[in-house]
């Protein structure tokens, strides 16, 4: 055994960061926000040049073959820097629903993807923008038209995230491959990792900043506290993700095959934990950054907020924590536990 | 030991009750942290008043009722049941009135108060500075003596409404020389005076609910000081009990929360998986009705509120975070829309925040209350 990220996947995570780090990120979910899109084009081009969108591809249609474990490691970092835009759909559910030139368009970074799987995901993010807009119901995948009418957008708690109705009808696209649903709801449990650990970095730098009582209130063993709670719920939460990476890759049967398997229910069982914990753990993470913060925080100005809203628009995203509990308990119940 | 409402206030409630049915916009009214929202929040007070609803525990001689805590409490229950728009005037009429009631002069309650209760002047708090938030004591803001009143210069923030406010209220140091809570006088000021300065804050809905305010050398004509120069933080101190007991956050606006959230379980088709939580949400709210209702009665026996009532801040802003949490789970994929449930959420998260933070009643409670040593701080 070993449970950690290789060498590999620890230069990947990386490069990410200094690639994200340097590109004014809150700055791009502004003004995507505001549906000034290109900055955030270019981010994705540039995330593309790192070879995030394919990942799972299969390396025949250009993409990585790579491993969940490695897009959890991209997912985090899109996460922690608040990339706007579909990016759990475009780099783990697309792979699942397209094939042919289509998947070789996403791995290559040409062609942004989204889809609305009713009912957990009823709506499509940034359909709007997106080239590649999909539809999946039961196992059919559709391809509806892209050319969204831009009225039609529903308003999120997360200006960033633009919400769109999809129309049934479309061009049928055969059979989606198994669990995609499951790659979607890992893609945002590593999502809500990386939100949450940027808020708490948040708090924990403004503690030791802000003063009051002639000392910084990171001294207070109030805020101490609040913010080793998060730290617990954080670390108990990353495993539970790792780890339904590892049963996605082991357990789709053969790796990467197109019916479901025997694994079927480890693999319901420890993406829905993951979704738990995550969100567990992100929430915590936004009210504690928020009251560690203060009234500034509170503030359109300052940036927690745009992590403290795409954290509550994720928790209802995906399924939310407690249809999730329930799919653990018959997951485990029916004894296919693994 | 009951909790039978007496035939006056079952009257008084009724009556209420009544009012709000046929005069409660329908659709409700733009938000108040809008131009337009605001001056509609405006004629809504001024409907109230004209009803003699809109200040029920103040004197009659100031468009009062003389009503009782209690009857205010059952005001406040018809009120948000009801769906009543959020009092614009609420910083005016439940902190700066109770203040001059305790220690202004009759000038001053006659000039101010009428205005005040017909949200034809409404007031901002600023007590907060960019260095004093939870320490208001550090405050800097300074009131220098000049013929006839005071000059007013350094800055204020997070002033809730004071985006579209008329006039403020707060604290300023008018003696150089002193430190902390000493050397404190309480002002009221015109914000469209000469030197002043508001720059509004877009909150997290992207609304301007609250703004920074720059004086600079502002006049204040002596009659706008409340007690005495120097003796501020006393003064203060009214209010601040005031905001952290019971006249800020009355159950009643919990309490229909707490309905509309089992209302909308109950629509959602009676989720297994949120029960408990609906359910507790609803118990906790409950619990601060009946605690409430006990403190009402302490009061009425003569008694005063002391550190306890921080016990009331941190059992509201708790449980208004947990209603709104706990409805946008119920709500599912659909949490993330816009809607009050959303708007409702965001403001629950400052709960915690202003009026003293939890953590800051935390200590008030362990160290106040249980008696627990002081904490090192200054
Ligand atoms: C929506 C909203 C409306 C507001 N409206 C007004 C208004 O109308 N007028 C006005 O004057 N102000 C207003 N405020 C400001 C409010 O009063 C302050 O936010 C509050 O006093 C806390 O100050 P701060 O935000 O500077 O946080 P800080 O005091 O800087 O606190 C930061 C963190 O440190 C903690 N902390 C600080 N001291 C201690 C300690 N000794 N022990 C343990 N922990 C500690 C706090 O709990 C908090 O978690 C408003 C704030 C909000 C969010």
């Amino acid at each position: 055994m070993r449970f950690a990220l290789s060498p590999e996947q620890r230069d990947f995570a990386a490069a990410l960061d200094e690639l994200l780090a340097g590109s004014d990120t809150p700055g791009v979910a502004r003004e995507w926000a505001d549906r000034r899109c290109e900055p955030g084009r270019k981010l994705w081009r540039d995330l593309a040049d790192l070879g995030v969108w394919g990942l799972l591809v299969p390396e025949d249609l250009g993409g990585a073959g790579a491993e969940p474990a490695d897009a959890v490691v991209a997912l985090e970092a899109c996460g922690y820097h608040a990339v706007p835009g579909p990016v759990v759909e475009t780099a783990v559910v697309a792979p699942r629903l397209l094939g042919g030139d289509e998947l070789a368009g996403v791995a290559a970074g040409e062609s942004m993807a989204t889809v609305a799987i009713p009912p957990e995901v009823p709506r499509a993010l940034d359909a709007d923008v997106a080239d590649v807009v999909l539809r999946l119901d039961g196992e059919s995948v559709t391809r509806v038209p892209s050319d969204v009418d831009p009225g039609g957008r529903v308003p999120s708690i997360d200006a960033a995230r633009g919400l769109f109705p999809v129309p049934e009808h479309g061009v049928p696209l055969g059979a989606a491959r198994p669990h995609a649903v499951e790659f979607g709801v890992l893609g945002v449990s590593a999502q809500l990792v990386g939100a949450a650990r940027r808020m708490l970095g948040m708090a924990t730098e403004y503690a030791m900043q802000r003063r009051q009582y002639g000392r910084p209130v990171g001294q207070y063993q109030a805020v101490k506290h609040l913010l080793a709670d998060v730290t617990v719920r954080l670390e108990m939460a990353r495993p539970l993700v790792d780890g339904a990476a590892v049963t996605l890759a082991s357990s789709l049967d053969p790796p990467g095959a197109d019916v479901p398997g025997a694994g079927a229910a480890a693999i319901v069982r420890d993406t829905s934990a993951a979704k738990v914990a995550a969100t567990r753990a992100a929430l915590l993470a936004a009210r504690t950054s928020l009251q560690v913060h203060g009234a500034i925080g509170y503030t359109a100005e300052h940036d927690l907020g745009l992590w403290l809203t795409k954290v509550r628009a994720l928790a209802g995203a995906w399924g939310t924590a407690d249809a999730h509990r329930g799919r653990v308990l018959t997951a485990v119940r029916g004894g296919h536990g693994g | 030991m009951d909790l039978d409402i007496d035939p006056e206030s079952a009257i008084f409630r009724d009556e209420v009750r009544a009012w709000l049915a046929d005069n409660v916009p329908r659709r409700g009214l733009p938000s108040m942290d809008t131009a337009e929202g605001f001056a509609a929040h405006r004629e809504w007070e001024a409907q109230l008043a004209d009803a003699r609803l809109s200040v029920v525990t103040w004197p009659a001689e100031y468009t009062g009722r003389d009503a009782s805590l209690l009857q205010w409490l059952l005001f406040e229950e018809e009120y948000y049941a009801a769906g009543a728009p959020g009092r614009v005037g609420q910083n005016g009429i439940f902190m700066l009135a109770p203040t001059l009631f305790a220690h202004g002069t009759a000038e001053q309650r006659d000039r101010i108060l009428p205005a005040m209760a017909r949200g034809e002047q409404v007031w901002a708090q600023a007590w907060s500075e960019p260095e004093a938030g939870s320490d208001i004591a550090a405050l800097r803001s300074r009131a220098v003596r000049t013929r006839g009143g005071w000059l007013v210069s350094g800055q204020k923030t997070w002033s809730s409404r004071a985006a579209f406010a008329d006039r403020a209220f707060g604290l300023f140091r008018s003696d150089p020389d002193s430190e902390r809570h000493h050397g404190l006088t309480y002002l009221m000021l015109d914000l469209r005076a000469d030197g002043v300065t508001v720059r509004p804050i877009p909150q997290l809905d992207g609304e301007p609910g609250f703004a920074e305010l720059f004086f600079d050398e502002v006049f204040v004509p002596d009659e706008d000081v409340i007690g005495r120069p120097g003796d501020g933080w006393r003064v203060a101190m009214t209010t601040a009990n005031n905001e952290r007991g019971l006249s800020l956050r009355s159950p009643g606006r919990f309490l229909a929360s707490a309905d509309r959230l089992v209302r909308l379980w109950g629509e959602r088709g009676e989720p297994v998986a949120t029960a408990a939580r609906v359910a507790d949400a609803w118990i906790d709210t409950r619990a601060y009705q009946l605690y409430t209702y006990g403190t009402a009665t302490r009061l009425a026996d003569g008694e005063r509120l002391g550190p306890e009532s921080s016990v009331n801040k941190l059992a509201w802003s708790g449980v208004d975070v947990e209603l709104h949490e706990t409805a946008l789970d119920v709500l599912g994929a659909d949490g993330e829309l816009a809607s009050p449930w959303v708007d409702g959420y965001l403001f629950s998260l400052a709960g915690p925040i202003y009026g003293g933070t939890d953590q800051i009643q935390r200590n008030t409670i362990a160290e106040r209350v249980l008696g627990l040593p002081r904490e090192e701080r200054r």
